[in-house]
């Protein structure tokens, strides 16, 4: 396996085509009809785990946009005025890099995740995994488990058919439009969504959003499913650059499981013909990607466990040790480690690196975050007249100054310049900009005629938020004509 | 496409585009199976082998997969016959980017109609009290008016200041809407010859200077006086101006196009055109109406005479 070996022995091998006109030749398409994969329900701790990231993850998104902070939404990215609030944040537009920063944040944890777990994410967490589930537990009350769906996808029309399939259908776009009409509640008021969609009232546009959303809820979760994460998801595929010898991964134990074969429950083990494993192909029946875990390390594994509870579960009913399908590394499946030293070398360097990193990262964010000027001041110069000299003595310079005001009360905010002798405000100083509000100000600048050089000077505008320590400086110029 | 003078780029970019679809649709169906002798189909390969041992696995893709790729074959096409697509064709929809425009801006207009409606019910002195319309006037002053008269709309150099109650063309409500409306032509001509010779122009310029109690030579200005019977025709015989006739009013310290003697010799010399271009063609009579208010507002109500008094 070594790479410098191999380069060694290396030599070149023309390719050849197949002599033409052979027999034996076919066309082959390269594309096939998907088979459609009916994963039987399972329970186990890993199911238990997945159950609880559902119900984790679907609480915050269905409720979030329900709470309330003070008179507002409490998350809300209101893309019309341009302001994102999450609980006490006011953003503006112009702290885009702290979704910058969230991105980074999640590429790290990502990368810590997978080199420590595998797919974690993508068996436990991710939206496709999650709509998929529940989905198919509806799927799963209605129609039966999966040698029941399977009958009833073979049998011929009958009433019984049409009726569950109505009502599975029922649901799941009922599930599907709550759903996009969630998500465009993050986005527009959800309360006031809430009444137009029941008064029929939606904007065209909040109509679109609601119903594409739950398009793609209701094929995703209810049609593609795996195929997304087969052939959609890039991040599927690149997870497995990530993954190294001591990553965590489904593993089926083959030493132990070899060989397979069905056997009567009392016979005995230590006869050296038949391995643990009992080739009930359970694990192929629960796989939610249709997969034999027993083929080793494939990429359509989600890394979701199914296979491990089920499997468990056989190995307590035949009375065997658990475990055959299990959690663990390359390393310790080749080395034989126990899983004290396979979880030692979880903290290996790659791993502390990630941590460290992302943990930095947290904290840089955080920081930040609670430190930043709570609003902003954009200075636009009048483009149009340079400046002006005026009957009583004095060379003018316009100004139109943006104050946003991030923070969640009015907020008077006094204006001062400075950079040129004798230099002052002639416009108003005490600006009130309202909670949330931004403001444009036009503000005149005097000096003295005569008193500075011919050309452009650089002066600072230094906003005051009045009875706070906050303030902001804004470079400008100050043009002086010849 | 009037662009060009002959069709042949329309041709060539129309031909590309038809070239480019259907070679996507060929290769679609080259690419879509492969030739692999019966007993490799077994094993799951294509037949492919490199490096004599590395083969090639024919995973296939699900078939929805290929169906999307004849989607988009047939939606070219479909978009190809119904919009401008192909060169200068038109297409069957007729659609034009500026027919978009004037619908949107048509559909934006019939929006606002109910806030305009409500605004031209009232009189342009009863508006500049109405913060609602002084916000909309002062979006409309900042978007169409700033660039001459200056964000604080005190003008500059050649460009009147709004705010100083001195009109040279008068400054009730409906004399400023029909400024705006119509635009105005100043005119200065040219009077050197009318008053004489270089230096009466200079007696006169000191004489103009010392009605508004500017520095002048008093010398000077008492040779003027005589000299200023050519003047007097438009700016009067007091000299402070006719607002019918737009001339200006001389004695007071508001000096359109500068001051001083040379700046009046000048201007007695050369003369001047100075325009405000008509607003009737770009905006509507109901914004006019708002923006009049506005503008009335800067030197006639102490409340909103600063721009910066109508918070967005």
């Amino acid at each position: 396996m070594n790479s410098a070996d191999d380069a060694k022995q290396r030599k070149t091998i023309p390719i050849v085509a197949a002599p033409a006109g052979a027999d034996d030749e076919a066309m082959v398409s390269l594309y096939a009809a998907a088979k459609k994969i009916y994963p039987r329900s399972v329970q186990g701790v890993f199911a238990q785990w997945r159950w609880f990231f559902v119900a984790l993850t679907q609480l915050v998104f269905y409720g979030l946009p329900w709470l309330e902070w003070g008179t507002r939404q409490a998350v809300l990215f209101d893309l019309a005025s341009r302001r994102f609030y999450i609980f006490g944040l006011v953003l503006y537009p112009q702290d885009f890099i702290y979704l910058t920063g969230l991105l980074v944040i999640s590429a790290l944890s990502l990368f810590l995740f997978t080199a420590v777990a595998g797919r974690l994410w993508c068996g436990f967490a991710c939206p496709q995994t999650v709509y998929s589930e529940i989905f198919l537990w509806i799927e799963r009350k209605i129609e039966g488990d999966r040698s029941a769906r399977m009958r009833l996808d073979g049998a011929d029309f009958s009433l019984e058919k049409l009726v569950k399939k109505w009502y599975k259908h029922l649901i799941w776009i009922f599930l599907s439009i709550w759903t996009g009409f969630t998500f465009v509640g993050y986005f527009t008021p959800i309360r006031e969504l809430a009444m137009e969609f029941f008064t029929t009232h939606m904007s065209s546009w909040e109509l679109f959003w609601v119903f594409f959303y739950a398009f793609a809820t209701y094929g995703n979760a209810g049609f593609m499913r795996e195929q997304v994460c087969k052939y959609m998801c890039p991040y599927a595929r690149f997870q497995s650059a990530m993954f190294d010898h001591d990553t965590l991964i489904v593993t089926y134990d083959s030493e132990r499981g070899e060989p397979r074969g069905p056997r009567s429950r009392n016979a005995d083990l230590t006869k050296p013909q038949l391995g643990s494993c009992v080739d009930c192909t359970m694990c192929v029946q629960v796989c939610p990607t249709g997969i034999d875990i027993r083929n080793g390390l494939q990429y359509e594994c989600i890394s979701c466990g199914a296979c491990v509870d089920v499997c468990d579960s056989v190995m307590d009913k035949m009375g065997y040790e658990r475990g055959l399908v299990r959690f663990a590394t390359q390393n310790a499946m080749g080395q034989k480690w126990s899983a004290k030293q396979m979880l030692q070398r979880m903290l290996r360097p790659r791993v502390q690196v990630y941590a460290m990193f992302l943990i930095g990262l947290i904290a840089f964010v955080l920081v930040s975050l609670s430190l930043r000027t709570p609003f902003k001041v954009d200075v636009v110069r009048d483009r149009s007249t340079l400046s002006r000299i005026t009957e009583v003595g004095t060379l003018e310079n316009v100004y139109r100054l943006q104050i946003m005001n991030a923070s969640e009360n009015a907020q008077t905010y006094h204006l001062s310049v400075r950079g040129l002798p004798n230099i002052r405000i002639e416009t108003e100083t005490d600006v009130k900009v309202d909670a949330a509000q931004s403001r444009w100000v036009v503000l005149r600048a005097d000096i003295p005629y005569g008193s500075s050089e011919a050309g452009s000077h650089k002066i600072l505008f230094e906003i005051q938020a009045v009875g706070t320590d906050d303030f902001v400086v804004e470079k400008s110029v100050f043009i002086v004509p010849r | 496409m009037s662009d060009f003078t002959s069709s042949f780029w329309s041709v060539f970019v129309a031909a590309i585009s038809i070239i480019g679809v259907l070679y996507c649709a060929f290769l679609l169906w080259f690419s879509a199976q492969v030739k692999v002798s019966a007993h490799q189909t077994e094993d799951g390969t294509t037949g492919h082998v490199w490096d004599g041992d590395l083969r090639e696995m024919n995973n296939p893709l699900p078939r929805w997969w290929l169906w999307l790729f004849i989607i988009t074959i047939v939606f070219a096409a479909v978009y190809s016959v119904a919009y401008p697509t192909l060169g200068s064709y038109v297409g069957k929809l007729g659609w034009t980017s500026q027919g978009q425009y004037d619908a949107e801006v048509a559909k934006a207009n019939a929006d606002l109609q109910p806030l305009y409606a409500a605004f031209d019910a009232q009189t342009p002195e009863k508006l500049s009290t109405d913060p609602k319309a002084m916000a909309v006037g002062e979006r409309l002053f900042m978007n169409n008016c700033a660039q001459c008269h200056g964000s604080d709309a005190h003008g500059s150099k050649g460009f009147p200041n709004l705010t100083d109650g001195d009109w040279l063309h008068g400054g009730t409500p409906d004399k400023i809407k029909e400024t705006i409306t119509k635009g105005r032509i100043g005119q200065m001509p040219p009077m050197a010859a009318a008053v004489g010779s270089p230096d009466d122009i200079r007696n006169v310029s000191h004489y103009v200077l010392s009605l508004s109690g500017s520095p002048h030579d008093s010398v000077r200005a008492a040779l003027g006086k005589s000299k200023f019977g050519a003047c007097a025709a438009c700016h009067g015989m007091d000299g402070k101006g006719n607002q019918a006739l737009g001339s200006a009013n001389l004695t007071d310290k508001i000096w359109l196009h500068g001051w001083g003697e040379e700046a009046i010799t000048a201007m007695i010399n050369a003369g001047k055109v100075n325009q405000m271009p008509a607003q009737e063609g770009r905006l509507t009579p109901s914004q006019i109406h708002v923006l009049t208010a506005y503008v009335w507002g800067f030197s006639n109500q102490p409340a909103t005479a600063v721009a910066t008094d109508t918070a967005k």
